[in-house]
């Protein structure tokens, strides 16, 4: 394994196998404990660098990093030294004096993750950048996938919604292909970026057309604070050609499950009923994000400091 | 480091008879107990403990007709060397269904070694549990201690040199049963 995850990229089919199977292993030995702790990093601390709000996915990495017995140290831009003007580089080469041997990284700009990575001595993981990659979201829904089905190899995957600005679409895309399932991406075509075609995956506008040939659905987040521009005309209209209801759930295969990697927008891009049935993997997927992301903290912090 | 090749130091034939002589002992000593054998787990360190717990159990079985809980314990999140040695894959953490509170569990590997491995592993079961009582079977114990522990059933006691390695072949995991020392370290 690489140094850093900062992108889905860094890992190759070995590497993310292992993650997942890692990640299958804590659970096990987890499941069904009293202690919920193991003591692996021990004396190691991790810092949680939060530009970006976010609830489930720094909590995870939180709960992560306790779990393994790290010192964890919660860093949120909002009342910390960064309202006062200090820069990503001061604040990186503060922590980096206090002895930070992992930092996980979320950050409103593309490509934080790789200047950090750059400027400190520990290993630095992507918590999400922009609109680029969430390499640990990845891994958590594979880790999801496979677990229901049993395989990932020639699973139809299809990501439904907005693509353009979805570091989670990205990061999916590549690490499904690697691991060797079959990515479809649906969206309106003012949400696909530029340059998709030459994406690992096939393209589509009608989500109808695609979902009798799903294994999985992954139902994208409506970025609310992201569509500054007339993306699409109505929410209404968003819903009816993008949205995963009731009916369109019926034309699933019947193995097929529903995935979204939260937080959800119920009655936009997925309704209500859809979000809790039997088939959606959503409060699943919180549950092994924080197994998938101890194997990542300790592939990445267990060993030696190269 | 050129190894040289020396005859094996236990064969499959005794191998088998070993796996037998502790199974007899586990018989006698847990039968002792208030509760007789039923109480009695057998908790396999991976990789080759596990296999070695399993072949136990049978035996135990085959001798006394009464069957005996099977599980393993992967204490490599345990290991105080992984700064050292760095990171490895994870291997799986079975327990049998009713856990080991207030159970005899004996755990089972193949070398004892440095003790190492069995620290981590009675941590890793304080974790998980609170035994009755915690006994230490292995299949060679070749010395060289760094940690006040001692094993309560041992197939055979070898005298090695630092500078030698215990290599230990099991049928489940390397397709024969044998033990070997070999020169060099590794």
């Amino acid at each position: 394994m690489k140094r850093h995850l900062l992108e889905a990229a860094d890992l190759d089919r070995d590497d993310a196998t292992l993650v997942l199977d890692t990640a299958a292993q804590i659970e096990q030995a987890l499941a069904g404990r009293e202690v919920k702790k193991l003591p692996t990093l021990r004396g190691r601390t991790v810092v949680n660098l939060f530009y970006e709000d976010s609830t489930r996915t720094r909590i995870s990495f939180e709960l992560a990093a306790k779990r393994l017995s790290a010192d964890v140290i919660n860093f949120s831009a909002k009342g910390s030294s960064v309202s006062k003007g200090e820069s990503l580089k001061d604040t990186a080469l503060t922590l980096e004096a206090m002895g930070a041997d992992g930092v996980v990284v979320r950050h409103s700009a593309s490509g934080a993750p790789h200047r950090l990575a750059s400027w400190v001595k520990g290993s630095v993981v992507n918590a999400g950048d922009g609109t680029h990659e969430h390499p640990t979201q990845a891994l958590l829904d594979a880790y999801t996938i496979r677990h229901r089905l049993g395989r990932l190899e020639g699973v139809r995957v299809t990501i439904v919604g907005d693509v353009l600005h979805s570091r989670v679409a990205r990061s999916n895309v590549r690490l499904l292909h690697t691991l060797g399932a079959e990515v479809t991406l649906v969206a309106p075509p003012t949400l696909l970026p530029v340059g998709v075609g030459s994406w690992p995956a096939e393209v589509g506008y009608d989500l109808d057309a695609v979902l009798p040939k799903s294994d999985v659905v992954m139902m994208l987040r409506v970025q609310g604070e992201r569509m500054n521009a007339s993306f699409f005309p109505s929410a209404r209209e968003y819903s009816r050609r993008y949205g995963l209801d009731a009916r369109r759930m019926a034309a699933l295969p019947d193995d097929a499950i529903v995935m979204h990697p939260g937080p959800m927008n119920r009655g936009m891009e997925i309704a209500a009923e859809v979000a809790d049935s039997v088939r959606s993997t959503i409060v699943e997927q919180v549950a092994n994000g924080v197994s998938t992301r101890m194997a990542v903290l300790y592939l990445l912090l267990g060993g030696s400091p190269q | 480091m050129a190894r040289t090749p020396q005859p094996a130091l236990l064969s499959a034939a005794d191998v088998a008879r070993v796996v037998d002589r502790i199974a007899h002992q586990l018989i006698e000593r847990a039968a002792t107990a208030a509760d007789g054998l039923p109480q009695l787990v057998l908790v396999g360190i991976p990789t080759r403990g596990a296999p070695l717990a399993r072949r136990l159990a049978a035996r135990i079985e085959a001798f006394s007709g009464v069957s005996v809980d099977v599980g393993t314990v992967d204490i490599t999140l345990y290991r105080d060397d992984l700064r050292l040695r760095g990171v490895r894959a994870l291997e799986s953490t079975v327990l049998p269904d009713g856990g080991i509170d207030d159970r005899l569990v004996v755990l089972v590997d193949d070398v004892l070694f440095s003790g190492r491995s069995v620290r981590a592993a009675l941590d890793a079961l304080r974790d998980l549990g609170r035994p009755q009582a915690v006994q230490l079977a292995v299949l060679v114990d070749r010395g060289h201690r760094e940690l006040p522990i001692r094993a309560d059933y041992v197939g055979k006691n070898v005298p090695t040199s630092r500078s030698q390695q215990v290599r230990v072949h099991l049928a489940e995991i390397d397709g024969t049963d044998e033990v070997l020392v070999e020169e060099g370290a590794r």
